[in-house]
């Protein structure tokens, strides 16, 4: 076929005036709208479909579903659960938003794992130090730039490889992330390996050293710093001419060229902000959170998180009340799984069944008409529509 | 005499998509052995009739009858297994593989078996009149021989009808040719061939009956005596009218004062571009340059002809600063620009329509206004600090859709969905904005419709005229020989022949040039 869409779509008019160049299509309340049935479509059905065939398995396993996930809502969203909750999105918000980076250029940093594990290894294991020898803003100030370092680095490498040689991202990343665990297990084995204690992991830092809590909460500042990041971040990749040249690169990386736009310095910017703030989730977790890393531990927040960044249509706004949809899921689905006498896997596999209904909502808008895609036009592409003045 | 009922019959059919009418109850037969050429400018819905006998889309109302029985062609499989081969405008084939591995993807079954996918090529080669090279990577065919594979692949399962979309649009004369031969074999074997083009020259020359869509619409329908009556100019007018309905509607034809020699230039003034022994790397797209020098002087027209594939994209990327040459100089107004990239070209007026339009041009899903700007991104006043100034931005839109005649509904819709004629004018009204200096257009007017690409040619000599230079790489000799002061001919990447358009069989001189160049 000709390009996309019939060439139809346009029908010229000999002798006629070009078409009015004032908006002439939906009016402001029909295009809202249509944007409202978009997201209801898009983001919240493959939710809803997800969490009803969850509560079918649970069925299926002897359990009450609707207490089950009564008890999830309330366990993840009251009192104690709450902050839980809030904590647990810190990392989550920046994972998602170094995720969210990359994909919008159409650029799969798959090496999410290696990056946090790197990252956090090395600040769990030097932060006791850290704070020993040096004041406590200058001992933060060397852990965030160590851990930004890494994961910059971590991101480097298959940029480069991707801008110079053209090789697939997603192949070199993932390697990278496996060299990256190696290497964070290694180093916690050796160097940072805590002598007091028979398994592999760091020395606990010290609660009073942590990041410190919200006033008259357990919820540490990491998640003030990972919001506001996450809101800065959104009218940067929406609304500069940054993001713009962003979303170029990702919907059409020629064009890109052509409009002089340099697409290799923009790969390895991109790369290297993606798996910095990957790595910055993992500082900000080591040090409000977990206080220590282990060897073969692994959260899992990427492949925990991907479902929700494109549910989220790549939005970093959008991404918020996801990641904390997530997150209650999380903190609840455990206490709640443990009480109907569940195993807690049973939330991954709603994350999956999150993922499955998004694909099949995807392949169904390719035969029907069922409006934007996941994967469709930047955030310049929408929002240019509203704007006639 | 005939058989009872046409191969394909087109029953009154109609598709809407929204409130647009593409096809608009369209009704048309193709017999077996015969040629019948749809004609119609873009827009006029061929594209749409098209993916419908591939089974891509369905009509909203009319049947599509194969051999007198009404068909639901529900998917490509149908539409293949009714005996229905496709031939689409823009190569399907995958140029990293060999001929036969292209083919026998086509192949239904679980295991390849190539030593009967090359006898039965054998057999279309025969069929054709054709010398495709099974072993042969397609990518290291030339454009008029992957253009044979196609029709081969098209014929693979033998069927009864076969749709070609616009064949000749990157074709050379000689490429053309032996498609006209082809085709005529083909309907000689039976085979009903539904050619879709805007070109009249091939409706008139290979059409046995030829049906004009306009809007939508069949507007008239010919048979060839028709046509031929009263000589080719004749039928060309006829089919004009159709096309374009009245007369004051048609499109004009080059006249005699836009005439490059009428149009006078002072030899004494100051070369605006200047290109010493350009060489370029040998990489995966393109033939590479080797050694190229040209000067480019002021207000002139200077055109590049040359088979599709010698090197004319290097060249140009070369100019736009969005490939670097391995050797060699470019100099602008005499200051040396090499190492400049294209934003800073851009902004000494060095401009470049590219013949990629769609994939390289325009970001599909982006807004025509956006596409306008699509090279100023950050620059003042469209934003400020990075950030985007919407009003102006769509001022900008606004005032260039008016000016170059822009079909938007609004700047606000994506590119993407524009027609090709307009996604052109996008280009052209994006790079002559800002005082252009030096304009590389790449094949200009291919696939445009005779309006479209008269504006096109308007365009450049409006560029000529204000004392911009154009350098002009065409496949058209007509287009050059209207438009260029001289031709440079380029093939494997060298300039091979340099011709004064002095009116003296510049046209057949340079197609000898081209001609020797390729046999050689």
């Amino acid at each position: 076929m000709t390009g996309r869409g019939p060439s139809g779509t346009n029908p010229t008019h000999p002798g006629r005036r070009p078409a009015a160049v004032l908006p002439e299509g939906p009016t402001g309340a029909a295009r809202s709208l249509e944007r409202l049935a978009d997201v209801l479509l898009r983001t919240v059905a493959p939710l809803l479909l997800a969490l009803a065939s969850g509560g079918l398995i649970v069925f299926a396993l002897g359990a009450d579903p609707f207490a089950f996930y009564s008890d999830v809502l309330r366990l993840g969203t009251s009192g104690s659960g709450s902050q839980q909750t809030l904590t647990a999105m810190a990392p989550l918000l920046l994972v998602a938003l170094g995720l969210i980076v990359a994909f919008r250029a159409q650029l799969w940093n798959l090496g999410y794992g290696g990056s946090y594990l790197l990252s956090a290894a090395v600040v769990a294991g030097s932060a006791p130090d850290a704070f020993a020898v040096l004041p406590y803003p200058i001992a933060l100030l060397a852990l965030f730039v160590a851990a930004v370092a890494i994961g910059a680095l971590l991101g480097l490498v298959p940029a480069l490889l991707k801008a110079y040689k053209g090789t697939n991202e997603v192949i070199t990343s993932l390697m990278m992330s496996f060299i990256a665990m190696g290497i964070a297990n290694l180093l916690i084995r050796g160097v940072f390996k805590d002598p007091g204690v028979s398994v592999p992991q760091t020395r606990v830092l010290d609660l009073g050293l942590m990041l410190p809590y919200l006033p008259g909460t357990r919820v540490h500042i990491g998640v003030l710093l990972a919001l506001g990041v996450m809101i800065v971040a959104h009218f940067v990749l929406t609304k500069s001419a940054f993001g713009l040249k962003i979303d170029v690169i990702g919907a059409n990386p020629a064009a890109a060229t052509h409009a002089g736009i340099d697409v290799k310095r923009m790969i390895l910017v991109v790369f290297t902000l993606s798996s910095a703030l990957i790595a910055l989730a993992a500082l900000v977790d080591m040090l409000g959170l977990w206080g220590y890393s282990r060897a073969e531990w692994n959260p899992g927040y990427g492949d925990k998180i991907l479902p929700f960044v494109f549910l989220a249509r790549l939005s970093p706004l959008g991404a918020i009340p996801l990641v904390g949809l997530y997150s209650v899921l999380a903190t609840g689905g455990t206490i709640a799984a443990q009480r109907a006498g569940l195993s807690v896997d049973l939330l991954s596999v709603i994350v999956a069944l999150v993922l499955f209904f998004m694909v099949a909502i995807e392949f169904l808008g390719t035969r029907v008409n069922l409006g934007r895609s996941y994967l469709g036009r930047g955030r310049f592409g929408r929002r240019a529509r509203g704007g006639a003045e | 005499m005939r058989d009872p009922a046409p191969t394909l019959r087109v029953r009154g059919v109609t598709k809407r998509f929204g409130a647009v009418v593409a096809n608009d109850d369209v009704s048309f037969e193709a017999w077996p052995g015969e040629v019948h050429c749809l004609l119609g400018e873009n827009g006029a819905g061929k594209s749409t009739l098209i993916s419908m006998l591939a089974g891509l889309r369905l009509p909203d109302h009319g049947t599509l009858e194969i051999d007198g029985e009404s068909r639901e062609l529900a998917s490509p499989a149908v539409s293949l297994a009714q005996g229905i081969g496709i031939v689409y405008q823009h190569s399907a084939l995958i140029p990293t593989m060999t001929v036969i591995d292209n083919l026998v993807l086509a192949q239904a079954g679980f295991w390849l078996d190539n030593a009967k996918a090359r006898g039965h090529l054998a057999e279309l080669n025969d069929l054709l009149g054709t010398e495709i090279d099974p072993r042969a990577l397609v990518g290291e065919l030339g454009l008029g021989q992957q253009q044979q594979l196609e029709i081969a692949r098209a014929m693979w399962a033998a069927p009864k009808l076969l749709v070609l979309d616009e064949p000749t649009s990157m074709l050379s004369r000689q490429g053309i040719e032996d498609l006209m031969l082809s085709i005529r074999r083909l309907t000689a074997h039976g085979v009903a061939v539904l050619l879709v083009t805007h070109k009249l020259d091939e409706a008139i020359a290979l059409g046995d009956r030829v049906t004009v869509l306009r809007e939508g619409r069949v507007v008239r329908r010919f048979r060839a005596d028709e046509l031929k009556r009263d000589g080719e100019d004749h039928g060309a007018a006829l089919i004009l009218d159709a096309m374009f309905g009245g007369a004051e509607m048609r499109p004009r034809m080059p006249t005699a004062e836009h005439r490059p020699e009428s149009r006078g230039i002072d030899g004494a003034v100051l070369d605006a571009l200047v290109i010493e022994g350009v060489s370029t790397a040998r990489g995966s797209e393109g033939t590479p340059l080797e050694q190229v020098s040209l000067h480019l002087r002021r207000g002139e027209i200077l055109g590049v002809a040359g088979i599709d594939g010698h090197g004319q994209r290097h060249l140009a990327e070369v100019i736009a600063g969005q490939r670097a040459p391995t050797e060699g100089s470019i100099l602008f107004e005499g200051r040396d620009i090499t190492a400049a990239n294209v934003r800073a070209r851009q902004r000494l007026g060095i401009r470049y329509v590219t013949d990629d339009r769609l994939r390289e041009g325009v970001v599909g899903s982006f807004t025509v206004a956006l596409n306008l700007l699509l090279k100023r991104i950050g620059e003042r006043p469209f934003w400020r600090f990075g950030r985007m100034d919407r009003s102006k931005v769509l001022a900008h839109a606004e005032q260039l859709i008016e000016q170059y005649g822009i079909r938007a509904s609004s700047p606000d819709v994506s590119a993407g969905t524009l027609s090709g004629g307009n996604i052109q004018k996008i280009l052209i009204a994006r790079e002559l904005t800002d005082d252009p200096n030096v304009v590389v257009f790449n094949k200009p007017s291919y696939g445009l419709d005779v309006r479209t690409a008269r504006l096109v040619h308007e365009q450049i000599l409006r560029v000529a005229d204000s004392g911009g230079s154009v350098l002009l790489i065409s496949t058209d000799l007509d287009e050059l020989v209207g438009l260029a002061n001289r031709t440079v001919v380029l093939a494997r990447g060298r300039i091979v022949a340099r011709i004064e358009n002095d009116g003296d069989r510049v046209r057949e001189r340079l197609g000898e040039a081209i001609v020797g160049s390729a046999s050689r």
